[in-house]
């Protein structure tokens, strides 16, 4: 059962990492990256380690846009919507993607907006899970993505 | 003996290509038996021009750019890798007149040094600071800090001196030297460019607030969408361990400083001070009222000197070359140089450090080359998401803290957001508001709740629904905000959204420019 293996991973994560001052952070970075996401079975079992109330994880862990909660789609496309993509077509290209994931299949790919990846001079940015990429036009929107369709 | 070729490291550089133009550099090489070393240096800065490949010639670093895979065969055609020319070919590195006319202080080694080699860093005078102060009193590096002039690069441009000595005055069995490095503001790349073009240099100016008053663990809070730059400090500061550089004890000086780098997780309030102590302590990043200072009682309750990146690593020249020397480049209160970052709609975009008191239109046109869609250049912000939005008539004035400051504007870490005529200024209010909405912690009501009822207002002047007695009511909130809000996030807000009603009143639907001024203050 796939339930009872992430407990065994955090269990691991929590001993490796509970003992450190402000150890809450730390720990959830490593369960998101070795899960994919932060399991909320997960917040009883965390705050037990941390001697902190269900409460206090639950806030942490919905105060931070980083950390989610469900299981991550295939591909996270983040498209920078601040000022300085904003100056070079940021909404525009927003726009496209939308109308461009709407036909692939659900769970494939979610659209996020991300506020600054500091690409500020090479703008409108995007990050395709951990790849950047910068000067993102429509054409090389849909370039990336085809490319990402040969990869899945 | 190899030919040395730079292809930067630089997330601006990855974005573009970088990797794969490194990758196919290796293999036409190999193909044509042609012995290379690869050095991925940081960037230069001189972004526009990212990826940019050098290659180091008997008469220096000469440059090539921009870059892509389609072109690496040609440039070996042409024999790039002893200097060559080819169309890509921008001559001597040092003598193009954007890098040739900076004032390099903090940013000297960046791009030109291999960023994770501590045998790079010291050959390039790195860490002369630290084997200085460690001939020092604690006392002593406090006062050339404070000599120096140097203020809090981060944006609230507070001496960063006067905040060192108050850490030293306060007694306590152990304290922490924080580094903030959440850069979260749209238009600044300055702390990702110095953490992954230099990070020795970050690590040395920590390594010395801790000498100077008497603390043992420093932590670098980078943000999560820098994975490029954790990854460099983290290398680095293992590199710097082993090295006796940091430990138990530095350099054999019986003294010890550890140093360890913290993922944040996405939330912009983070970025100022008592938010980031708290989400450095694990928990939600809530403003903390001030008294007491951190200084006094920061992380874990304990005093704690808490900077900006660039402040940090700019401590390792003044201690180097002396506060004399450093206090030698600026205008009035505001001393040494700024990395100031041109940004968005501009031409020739990067890293231009030079010293307080150019100006914009110099640094928008000599160095920008102007907008990068060739229309005319509307607004600049000035200072990040909470910065003003200044009209052309503003561009002459120097960029100088009290300058801006009289001009109801903020200089603040020096990011520079250019829009062209197409920008609709009533859009970029709606945006700030919009913003500080997402982004605010919600402990004070001015801004939690303030933020909300600023975009709903912001949506009726838009949609040109009552617009007087909206704009009325616009500058009420901002006022509330301005004056009740507990930190920056909702107390400058109103900067961006009044210098745009106050400037571009037009765009609010305001047709007589008399009836949009108001007092700014009020």
């Amino acid at each position: 059962m796939s339930l009872a293996y992430d407990h065994m991973q955090i269990a691991n994560i929590l001993s490796l990492q509970q003992s450190r001052p402000g150890a809450l952070l730390p720990i959830l970075h490593d369960i998101q990256d070795a899960l994919g996401y932060i399991p909320p079975d997960s917040v009883p079992q965390i705050a037990t380690a941390l001697n902190l109330s269900r409460a206090e994880v639950h806030g942490v862990i919905t105060f931070y846009h980083h950390f989610h909660t469900t299981p991550p789609a295939q591909h996270t496309i983040q498209i920078c919507c601040a000022e300085a993509c904003q100056s070079r077509g940021a909404e525009q290209l927003v726009a496209h993607a939308e109308k461009k994931l709407g036909g692939r299949k659900q769970g494939d790919c979610s659209l996020k907006p991300v506020y600054c990846l500091g690409l500020c001079a090479n703008s409108p940015a995007m990050m395709i899970d951990e790849e950047l990429h910068a000067h993102v036009t429509p054409e090389k929107f849909d370039r990336l993505l085809k490319h990402l369709g040969e990869n899945s | 003996m190899s030919i040395r070729i730079f292809v930067p490291r630089d997330s601006a550089a990855l974005a573009l290509g970088a990797d794969a133009v490194a990758h196919r550099i290796l293999a036409e090489a190999a193909r044509r038996k042609i012995e290379v070393s690869l050095v991925r240096n940081g960037s230069r800065g001189m972004l526009w021009l990212e990826p940019l490949v050098e290659v180091q010639t008997a008469a220096g670093r000469v440059a090539y750019g921009p870059v892509s895979i389609e072109d690496v065969s040609a440039l070996f055609d042409a024999n790039f890798h002893n200097g060559g020319k080819h169309t890509l070919s921008l001559g001597l590195t040092e003598e193009l007149a954007y890098l040739k006319k900076q004032e390099r202080l903090t940013f000297a080694r960046v791009g030109i040094t291999d960023p994770v080699s501590l045998d790079d860093y010291v050959s390039h005078e790195g860490y002369q600071g630290l084997r200085k102060a460690l001939k020092m009193t604690d006392a002593a590096i406090v006062q050339q800090v404070t000599e120096s002039g140097l203020r809090g690069r981060g944006g609230a441009a507070f001496p960063t001196g006067i905040k060192w000595q108050t850490v030293l005055n306060t007694p306590a069995a152990q304290k922490h030297i924080v580094c903030n490095a959440d850069e979260g503001d749209s238009g600044t790349f300055a702390d990702r460019m110095l953490m992954e073009g230099d990070p020795y240099v970050l690590i040395e100016g920590m390594t010395i607030a801790a000498l100077a008053v008497g603390a043992t663990q420093g932590y670098i809070y980078v943000r999560s969408e820098y994975p490029h730059a954790i990854k460099v400090l983290n290398e680095a500061i293992d590199i710097a361990r082993n090295a006796g550089y940091l430990g138990l004890n530095v350099l054999n000086s019986g003294k010890g400083f550890e140093l360890e780098v913290r993922k944040a997780a996405g939330a912009y309030v983070c970025g100022e001070e008592t938010a980031l102590l708290e989400s450095l302590e694990g928990k939600r990043g809530i403003v903390r009222a001030k008294p007491p200072l951190p200084a006094i009682s920061g992380l874990f309750g304990k005093p704690t000197v808490i900077n900006n990146v660039i402040s940090l690593a700019s401590v390792p020249i003044i201690l180097a070359k002396g506060a004399a020397y450093y206090k030698d480049y600026g205008m009035g209160r505001s001393r040494g140089t700024l990395p100031f970052q041109l940004a968005g709609n501009i031409k020739q975009g990067g890293l231009i450090e030079k010293a307080f008191g150019i100006t914009l239109r110099e640094l928008l046109y000599d160095y920008g080359g102007g907008s990068a869609s060739g229309r005319k250049i509307k607004a600049v912000q000035v200072g990040g998401p909470l910065g003003s939005y200044l009209p052309e008539s503003q561009w002459d004035t120097p960029l100088d803290y009290e300058a801006y400051t009289a001009l109801w504007a903020v200089l603040g870490h020096g990011g520079i957001v250019v829009h062209d005529d197409t920008a609709d200024l009533a859009r970029l209010a709606r945006y700030a508001m919009k913003f500080c909405a997402i982004e605010s912690c919600g402990k004070c009501t001015p801004c939690r709740i303030g933020a909300t009822r600023g975009v709903e207002v912001m949506d009726k002047i838009i949609a040109g629904q009552d617009r007087p007695a909206q704009i009325d009511l616009l500058r009420d909130l901002c006022d509330t905000m301005l004056n009740g809000s507990m930190c920056a996030m909702g107390g400058m807000t109103p900067y961006p959204v009044l210098s745009a009603l106050n400037h571009f009143p037009k765009d609010f639907g305001l047709v007589n420019k008399d009836t949009a001024k108001g007092d700014h203050h009020a």
